[in-house]
C-alpha cells in the first residue's frame, strides 16, 4: 500500500473550504457554534496529506475515506487529532477528492478504514505534533525535548510558557518534516479522543438538510437524466421509438448508451436516456419510450429453475477447498447423522440514497461529483470507457446516503460523464428505486449443503460442506463459474471449529446477473449455514446450544491454516494469518461475554426463546443473542438483541455501537424480508413496496452492545456485525416454536395453518 | 398558481402533475428533502404542509394552491428546533440521508402527540425507512424531545 505521508507541500493564502470545489461548505465542515466568528487564515500547511493546520490555529483534517454512515470522518479525525494532540474544538473535517496516489487506497470496502489505517493516521497525527514542538523549540531556542503539544498549543515544560499551533505555521512551513523513526506516538493512557465517546462531526449537517448527497449536487447549466437500462443482463437494444417521449415538456435529449460487453464489470450497461431540464420530466419521458430488447444470454434467468441448479450442484462432490481427515470414513462411522440444506435469496442493498451522479465537461477535462466508496475506481472506470487520461477525470466525494457496498461499484457514475460529454452540458444521472432494486449489483443467491456425524457421545466427528454460489469474480472476466478462494475464506475455509474430519466443497454456478459486494458479503450465506447447522447438531446431540457451541470451538488456540487442509492461499481479508491469527479464544470469549449478558439459560415463556450465533468477520469476533416472541397466530416479533463485539482496539466505541444497531436491523431485513427474484432474466420486485426491509415498527426495543476492551490491532466494524443476526434469529424461532427455517426469508413460514396474520404484516409496511 | 415555501411566497407555471419533491429539489435547490422511492413508501421526502407531514413524492404541484409548506430547511432558523436538537444529542443519523424525513415526519407526530408511547412512535414513524438502522435512537430522541418540551 502506498503511503500518504509521501507529499509535504504548503498551501498559502488557501482557506481550507476554498479547495474543495463544489461540495457546499455546510456539507463538508464542521459548522460547530465554536467555529463561528473565527479569524480567517491567511497561511496554511500541510505538512501530511490528511492533515492542514492554518495560523489561527485551525486544524483540518482531509478524510480521504467515504462516508457512508459508519462515522469514518469522525473516527479518522479522532486518531489523527488525538496524536497532533489538537484542540477539538478547532478540528474541522473537510473531504479528499480521488487521488490514490496523494492518499493511499481510497475504496471504502471491506471495513478497512480503521483496521488497514490506523497506524498510519496516528503517525500522520504524530508526524505533525513533532514538526509543531519543533518549531517551538525553534522559536524559544530550547531543545525539542522541552517541548510537548498539549490541546491545541505547544508548552514550553520547564517553564509552562504556551504558543498556540497557529503561531508556529510560519515557522513550521520551513522545517523538513521528522523522520518517523524519531516519531513517539502515545501511550494509551494519554488517549484524548481515541477510544471515548465523542459526538460526530457531521450531525448538525444531517439534521438541517445540509448535508450534501451525490443526489444532491447542482452547478450552473445541469440537465437531469434517467436511464432505461436492458431488462436482463446483457440484453441490447434493438429498437427505440422516443417520438412520444421527445413530446414530454421538458424532455431535451434521448441519448443511446455504448453497451459493453459482458461482463461489464464497473462499466455501464447500455440502454436510452433520457435528458430533461428536471428529474421529473426525464422520468416521465422515460415511461414514453418504446424500445424492444435483443435478448441476451441471461434473458431466461429464472430463480426457481437457478435455484434448483444451485441445489442439484451441492448434492454432488464439488471443487474442493479445504480437506481435513477422511470426512466420509467419519460420517459412515457416525452413530447419529444430521444433514440441512439452507437457501438464501439474492438480496438489493437499497441503501436510502439511489445511485446519482453529476458529471461536468471543460477543456476536455471531467469533473464528477458522486457518492461513491471508490473514487479512484470512478475515475479509472470513466477514463477507460470516455477513452480519456485518468489524470483529466475528478471525482468529488459526497456524503453517501448509505453504501453497502452497491457504491463501490462506479456504473453510474460512467453513465452521467459519458452524457456529459455527449449532451454538451453537465449532467446528473439519477436512479429511481425502481432502477436501483433491478440492476443492482445483486447479493449472490445461494445454497449451502452441510452433513454432520455425531459420534456416541454427541461429539462432532465429521463435517461435510458444499456451498454454490455465482461468485462475484464474474463480473471481471468471462467463464468463473464457481466461488473464488476469498469468498469460501468467508466462513467455510476460514471454518474454526474443532473438527477433525472436515470438507469444504464449492459447487458450479456461472452467473446470470450482476452480482456483487453486499454489507458482509458471503458471511452472510456462510455464516447462516454454519450457525444454524451447530444449533441443529446441538439438538440432535441433545445438548444445550452454548455448551455445544463452546465444546465444538475446542481450547483456545490461533488455528494454524497452513496445516489446515486448504487447496488455496487461505483468505484473511488482505492480510495474513500469522499476524491477525484465527483465535478460538476470541470467539469464545464473546460468546462467554454475551450468553451471560443475555442470561442464557433463564426461563422464557411460552412462544418465546433465545437463539445464539457467533461469527468472525473482516478480523472481528462477534456473538449475538436474540430474543424471539412467536404469538399462536404466528406473527414475530424480536423484543431484545444482545451483541458482544472483539474488534480489538475500537477508535470509536459510540460508532461502534451505531453500526452494531444498524447491523441488528440489517440482518434482520436479509433474513426476515429480503428476497430479489428473477424472471425471464428481469428481476421481478421494483420498490419498497414489494422488497421490503424492516420498519421502526419492526425494530427490537433493546439492543445492548457489548464492546470488549482490547489493545489487538483493530478488526472491521461495519460489516461483521451483520452475519450473526440471520442464524441467531433463526435459532430463536427455533427455541420459541420448534420450527427451523433453512430457507430465507422468514417470510410468511411461521404463519401456522389458521393464522391470517401473517409476519410479513407485522414487519412490512 | 401561487404557494408559500419556509415562508416565502413562490409562483409555480410548470408541469402541473409534478410532485412537489421536484420542484423542491430541482427548482428551488432545497436538496435537504429526500427522493427515496417516489410512490410514498419511504418517507424519504417528507415536508410540511400546514403543519402537517406529508409525502412530497407524490404531492402534485396542482393540490397546493394558496397552501404553505415547511421543508427541513425551514424547520427553524438557526437548526435549534428541539427535535434537531434531540437528534444530535442521540448521536441518531448513520448516514443522515433519511434523516430529513425522519425529522419531519417527528416534529409532526409530536405536534400532535406530545407524549408519545413507544406504540404510538412506532405506529407514527413506520413509513419513514432508515435503511443504516437507526430505528432505536429515533424512539430515544422523539421521546427526549417530549420530555424536553414538557419540562
Amino acid at each position: 500500500m502506498s503511503t500518504p505521508m509521501q507529499r509535504r507541500d504548503f498551501v498559502k493564502g488557501l482557506t481550507a473550504g476554498s479547495l474543495v470545489l463544489g461540495i457546499s461548505a455546510s456539507g463538508c465542515k464542521r459548522l460547530d457554534d465554536e467555529m463561528r466568528g473565527a479569524a480567517q487564515p491567511t497561511e496554511t500547511i500541510e505538512p501530511v496529506a490528511w492533515v492542514r493546520v492554518d495560523d489561527t490555529g485551525g486544524v483540518t483534517i482531509v478524510c480521504s475515506r467515504s462516508e457512508m454512515g459508519q462515522g469514518i470522518r469522525t473516527s479518522m479525525a479522532m486518531v489523527i487529532a488525538d496524536e497532533l494532540e489538537a484542540d477539538w474544538k478547532r478540528v474541522t473535517v473537510t473531504q479528499a477528492d480521488g487521488d490514490e496516489k496523494k492518499y493511499g487506497s481510497q475504496n471504502t470496502d471491506g471495513s478497512t478504514s480503521i483496521r488497514n489505517f490506523l497506524p498510519q493516521y496516528r503517525e500522520a497525527g504524530a508526524t505533525v505534533r513533532t514538526l509543531l514542538e519543533t518549531a517551538a523549540a525553534k522559536q524559544w531556542n530550547v531543545p525539542v525535548a522541552e517541548c510537548a503539544a498539549r490541546n491545541g498549543e505547544v508548552v514550553h515544560t520547564p517553564s509552562g510558557r504556551t504558543v498556540g499551533f497557529g503561531k508556529l505555521v510560519a515557522i513550521a512551513k520551513d522545517l523538513p518534516l521528522p523522520p518517523k523513526e524519531s516519531l513517539t506516538l502515545k501511550s494509551p493512557d494519554k488517549y484524548r479522543y481515541q477510544g471515548k465517546e465523542i459526538p460526530g462531526v457531521d450531525l448538525r449537517a444531517m439534521t438541517t438538510g445540509t448535508a450534501m448527497y451525490g443526489i444532491d449536487m447542482r452547478v450552473d447549466g445541469m440537465k437531469y437524466a434517467v436511464v432505461a437500462r436492458p431488462p436482463a443482463y446483457g440484453n441490447k437494444v434493438a429498437s427505440v421509438d422516443s417520438s412520444e417521449a421527445e413530446k414530454v415538456p421538458g424532455v431535451e435529449k434521448i441519448v443511446r448508451l455504448p453497451e459493453p460487453p459482458l461482463p461489464t464489470g464497473f462499466n455501464m450497461v447500455g440502454g436510452v436516456a433520457v435528458v430533461a431540464k428536471n428529474t421529473w420530466a426525464a422520468i416521465e419521458g422515460r415511461k414514453k419510450l418504446k424500445i424492444t430488447w435483443t435478448a441476451g444470454p441471461n434473458a431466461t434467468y429464472d430463480s426457481d429453475a437457478y435455484r434448483a441448479d444451485l441445489e442439484k450442484a451441492t448434492k454432488k462432490p464439488g471443487k474442493i477447498m479445504r480437506n481435513q481427515g477422511n470426512v466420509q470414513q467419519a460420517l459412515a462411522r457416525a452413530s447419529k447423522r444430521v444433514t440441512a440444506d439452507y437457501y438464501l435469496p439474492h438480496l438489493s442493498h437499497a441503501q436510502m440514497e439511489p445511485p446519482a451522479a453529476l458529471a461536468r465537461f471543460e477543456n476536455g477535462k471531467c469533473e464528477m461529483w458522486a457518492c461513491t466508496q471508490h473514487p479512484q475506481a470512478a475515475r479509472d472506470t470513466v477514463a477507460m470507457a470516455l477513452k480519456m487520461p485518468v489524470e483529466d477525470v475528478t471525482c468529488h466525494v459526497t456524503f453517501l446516503g448509505g453504501g453497502f457496498g452497491r457504491k463501490s461499484k462506479p456504473d453510474f457514475i460512467v453513465e452521467a460523464a459519458y452524457l456529459a460529454r455527449e449532451v454538451g452540458a453537465p449532467v446528473k444521472v439519477t436512479w429511481t428505486r425502481e432502477d436501483d432494486i433491478q440492476h443492482d449489483y445483486f447479493h449472490a443467491v445461494a445454497a449451502e449443503h452441510i452433513e454432520g456425524g455425531l459420534d456416541a457421545n454427541g461429539k462432532v466427528t465429521g463435517w461435510l460442506y458444499r456451498s454454490a454460489l455465482p461468485s462475484i469474480g464474474a463480473l471481471f472476466q468471462p467463464g468463473v463459474d464457481y466461488q473464488s478462494a476469498f469468498e469460501a475464506g468467508m466462513g467455510m475455509t476460514d471454518f474454526p471449529y474443532d473438527v477433525a474430519n472436515y470438507r469444504a466443497e464449492v459447487g458450479k454456478a456461472p452467473v446470470r446477473t450482476r452480482v456483487g459486494w453486499y454489507r458482509s458479503v458471503i458471511n452472510i450465506p456462510h455464516g447462516f449455514a454454519i450457525g444454524s447447522f451447530i444449533d441443529e447438531l446441538a439438538h440432535a446431540a441433545g445438548k444445550d446450544s452454548k455448551e455445544f457451541l463452546l465444546e465444538l470451538l475446542g481450547p483456545p488456540r490461533a488455528i494454524d491454516m497452513a496445516k489446515a487442509g486448504l487447496t488455496e492461499q487461505p483468505w484473511n481479508y488482505g492480510v495474513s494469518f500469522e499476524n491477525h491469527p484465527l483465535d478460538t479464544g476470541r470467539i469464545r470469549n464473546v460468546v462467554e461475554l454475551v450468553t451471560s449478558k443475555a442470561g442464557w439459560g433463564k426461563q422464557m415463556p411460552q412462544g418465546s426463546g433465545l437463539g445464539l450465533a457467533v461469527h468472525r468477520s473482516f478480523l472481528s469476533y462477534i456473538a449475538m443473542v436474540v430474543e424471539a416472541q412467536v404469538s399462536p397466530t404466528g406473527v414475530l416479533s424480536i423484543p431484545r438483541v444482545d451483541v458482544a463485539v472483539d474488534a480489538g482496539f475500537v477508535a470509536n466505541p459510540e460508532r461502534a455501537r451505531a453500526q452494531m444497531e444498524g447491523a441488528v436491523i440489517m440482518g434482520m431485513s436479509n433474513s426476515l424480508l429480503g428476497e430479489v427474484t428473477f424472471k425471464n432474466g428481469a428481476a421481478v420486485q421494483s420498490n419498497f413496496h414489494d422488497y421490503q426491509v424492516v420498519r421502526i415498527n419492526a425494530a427490537p426495543r433493546v439492543v445492548n452492545v457489548y464492546l470488549v476492551p482490547s489493545d489487538k490491532a483493530p478488526g472491521g466494524i461495519g460489516e461483521p456485525g451483520v452475519p450473526p443476526v440471520g442464524p441467531a434469529l433463526t435459532n430463536a424461532i427455533f427455541a420459541a416454536t420448534g420450527k427451523r427455517i433453512r430457507n430465507l426469508p422468514v417470510g410468511n413460514q411461521l404463519a401456522n395453518a389458521g393464522t391470517d396474520v401473517p409476519v410479513e404484516k407485522k414487519l412490512g409496511a | 398558481m401561487n404557494l408559500t415555501i419556509n415562508g416565502q411566497s413562490r409562483t409555480y407555471d410548470g408541469d402541473p402533475a409534478m410532485p412537489l419533491l421536484w420542484y423542491l429539489r430541482d427548482e428551488l435547490g432545497l436538496t435537504g428533502t429526500k427522493f427515496g422511492c417516489g410512490i410514498s413508501a419511504c418517507g424519504a421526502c417528507t415536508v410540511h404542509l400546514d403543519g402537517k407531514a406529508i409525502r412530497s413524492c407524490v404531492t402534485p404541484m396542482q393540490a397546493l394552491e394558496g397552501k404553505s409548506v415547511t421543508t427541513i430547511e425551514g424547520l427553524s432558523k438557526d437548526g435549534n428546533h428541539p427535535v434537531q436538537v434531540a437528534w444530535r444529542d442521540a448521536n441518531a443519523p448513520q448516514c443522515g440521508y433519511c434523516q430529513s424525513g425522519q425529522i419531519m415526519q417527528a416534529v409532526s407526530l409530536l405536534s400532535e402527540n406530545a407524549k408519545p408511547t413507544d406504540e404510538e412512535i412506532d405506529a407514527a414513524m413506520q413509513g419513514n425507512i432508515c435503511r443504516c438502522g437507526t430505528y432505536l435512537r429515533i424512539r430515544a430522541a422523539i421521546k427526549a424531545a417530549a420530555g424536553g418540551k414538557s419540562a
